[in-house]
């Protein structure tokens, strides 16, 4: 690595680095639009330490001077939020200084698809089920926010058109939604309710009871309740003296109880037992014999906590107009 | 010190380098560890039961977190598809923590009682029997039985990290104050594997109530995920005065 002779002769400067006797490095200055971006870039590191949180320093940082306000709720002296003439919570502005959070809380008030929503919300708030159902609008409105809500949560147990599941296996069956057959009854309020509580499905298990023979008539009897074709009508009469254990909860024709959550019996519509999907009679019959011999548990979660009491409000209207009446 | 020398020298090179790129991360990094509100203050948050962290390992070890993440970022899309965004203090016991941003399926981070047991349970087993366009893999293999008998390597290991599953009276004491009676009992290092019994035994996870399978320990854990904090309790904007 030596001197090059060209430079000393007023050339285009070198860095003085010579590779294999003859090949040299160009010194020229830095494009000028380079280096002023360059400049660019510290003028920006420090108009942004000035206006958002940057420099850590002993326990706490530096957090700039920008800031955001967004509207929190009064705590009164007994450490809850205080509520205003109307019953609302009371509101007042907080302002704090640039962060994620506060950021999240001014969207989620006045973001322009919060505040469309918002206005929404407002407009049903005082409509009975019956009135957003029937006005085109507002069930435009039920049906769209119901659509996402029931897509995040409840597609995955009742399937994504409220469909449900019904399974061999009577534990992994899920109810249809939007058919006609009610489990615990088609009525807004058993739907907020449903929602709301969550529900625990509880028949419990008769196998102590029925056995061999008088398991068979029993479920003879239950299948001829709904017509099936190929129900042994002897087998089927002699079982019926049993089914008055089943009457308490079912109804003395096997047509359900709402009140209790207890399928009709009566109808072609199967709420857990995959009678439709059998291959055969027998089949039919191995199913409706397992639910008599060890029960049937279905729980369906709370969705109180997790939902709104405006959305909940929605996803019925939602529900109602899968189909089902 | 001539640059040339540095050009010329590798191993100095390499040295010198690692030094100002790590001087990025420190200042960075350190100091969260002396700043006060990066982990909030907030009641509920506890380590996991010796079955739940079981369940824990088994998520880990089949590598769900390369589909689900475990973090709800403060937006208004992610509030109203999964609740509220994630707290540090909700991952203080996670060890490794689960956040990630990759998202082939959705976010886990409060799916604790969103499903009933049998659902998980079927929806591990057979994800497609639930879901039919998922495309979630199946897990049959999670009903083999569960070997619980290294429970308590496992919980000194993250006592070690900072965990407190307490060994000694004074830290039993501690957790007693801290997380009630009924949890303290279940972090003690050396009941580990009566606890792992009771606590299989407690609920029907799986619903096979013969076995401690790996799905009673999976089901128990996603279950208590995002369950710990009750936001209820805390007004809008408080936990804003963290960041
Ligand atoms: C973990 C699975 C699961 C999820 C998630 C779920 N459900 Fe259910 N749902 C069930 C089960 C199981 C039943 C039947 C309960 C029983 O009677 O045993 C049920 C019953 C119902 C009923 C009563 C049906 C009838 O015929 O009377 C309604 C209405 C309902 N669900 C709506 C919803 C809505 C709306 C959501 C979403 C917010 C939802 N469910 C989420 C499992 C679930
Ligand atoms: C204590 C009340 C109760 C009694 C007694 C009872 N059941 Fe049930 N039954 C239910 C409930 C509740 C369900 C729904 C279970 C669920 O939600 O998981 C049900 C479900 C069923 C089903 C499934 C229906 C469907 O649509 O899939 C059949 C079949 C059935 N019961 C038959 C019987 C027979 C036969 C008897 C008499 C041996 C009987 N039940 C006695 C409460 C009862
Ligand atoms: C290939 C990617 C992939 C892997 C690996 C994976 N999942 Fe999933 N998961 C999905 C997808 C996609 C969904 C959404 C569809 C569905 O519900 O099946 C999902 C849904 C879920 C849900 C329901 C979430 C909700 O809120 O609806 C749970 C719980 C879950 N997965 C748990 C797990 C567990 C536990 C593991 C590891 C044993 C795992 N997943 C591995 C892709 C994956």
């Amino acid at each position: 690595m030596s001197q090059s002779p060209e430079n000393k002769k007023g050339q285009v400067e070198t860095t003085g680095h010579v590779w294999d006797g003859d090949l040299r490095e160009y010194n020229n200055p830095l494009p000028r639009w380079w280096l002023w971006g360059f400049y660019g870039t510290i003028i920006f590191a420090v108009v942004y330490w000035i206006l958002y949180p940057a420099w850590p320093y002993a326990d706490t940082y530096t957090k700039g001077i920008s800031t955001v306000s967004f509207q929190s709720p009064v705590i009164g002296p007994d450490g809850k939020p205080e509520k205003g003439a109307d019953g609302q919570p009371k509101m007042e502005t907080k302002t704090e200084h640039w962060n994620s959070r506060a950021l999240f809380y001014q969207e989620m008030q006045s973001s322009p698809s919060a505040v469309a929503q918002k206005e929404w919300l407002a407009k049903v708030k005082d409509m009975s089920f019956e009135q957003i159902a029937a006005n085109p609008d507002t069930l435009n409105f039920a049906r769209s926010m119901g659509h996402g809500l029931f897509g995040d949560h409840c597609a995955a147990c009742h399937g994504t058109g409220g469909q449900g599941h019904l399974a061999m296996n009577p534990e992994g069956s899920y109810p249809n939604l939007a058919d006609n057959a009610w489990i615990h009854g088609s009525s807004y309020e058993k739907i907020v309710s449903a929602i709301t509580n969550g529900i625990q499905g509880n028949m419990p298990a008769f196998g102590a009871l029925y056995k061999g023979e008088k398991l068979t008539d029993l479920a003879q009897y239950v299948l001829s309740l709904s017509h099936q074709p190929g129900v042994n009508e002897e087998a089927a009469n002699r079982g019926k003296a049993s089914f008055a254990t089943c009457a308490g909860c079912h109804g003395a024709n096997g047509q359900g109880n709402q009140a209790i959550g207890a399928p009709n019996l009566t109808d072609q519509a199967w709420a857990f037992v995959d009678v439709p999907g059998a291959k055969n009679y027998d089949d039919k019959l191995k199913l409706v014999e397992g639910v008599i011999d060890h029960g049937l548990q279905h729980q369906m979660p709370k969705f109180g906590d997790r939902l709104s009491p405006e959305q909940i409000r929605l996803l019925a209207v939602y529900v109602r107009q899968l189909g089902g009446t | 010190m001539k640059h040339e020398s540095i050009e010329i020298n590798s191993a100095l090179l390499i040295i010198l380098t690692l030094v100002v790129i790590s001087i990025g991360g420190l200042v960075e990094i350190v100091p969260l560890f002396h700043i006060k509100g990066t982990v909030e203050k907030v009641e509920g948050v506890h380590p996991y039961t010796p079955l739940e962290q079981l369940g824990r390992d088994v998520y880990v070890r089949e590598g769900c977190y390369l589909c689900h993440s475990q973090q709800i970022r403060p937006f208004r899309d992610e509030q109203l598809r999964y609740g509220h965004y994630s707290l540090a203090a909700e991952s203080k016991y996670d060890h490794p923590f689960q956040w990630g941003s990759k998202r082939t399926g959705p976010d886990l981070a409060r799916v604790g009682g969103k499903y009933s047991n049998e659902w998980m349970t079927q929806h591990l087993i057979h994800p497609q029997s639930l879901v039919p366009e998922s495309i979630m893999p199946s897990y049959p293999w999670l009903m083999q039985p569960l070997k619980y008998q290294d429970i308590e390597a496992r919980m000194k290991a993250l006592r070690d990290v900072g965990v407190p599953y307490s060994l000694t009276k004074a830290e039993y004491e501690a957790n007693v104050k801290k997380f009630g009676k009924d949890m303290a009992d279940q972090f003690v290092i050396a009941n580990g594997i009566k606890s792992v019994k009771a606590e299989a035994a407690a609920e029907n996870w799986d619903g096979n109530p013969k076995e401690i399978t790996e799905m009673d320990a999976l089901v128990a854990y996603l279950q208590v995920l995002g369950t710990m904090v009750d936001f209820s309790k805390y007004n809008q904007g408080y936990f804003s005065t963290f960041r």
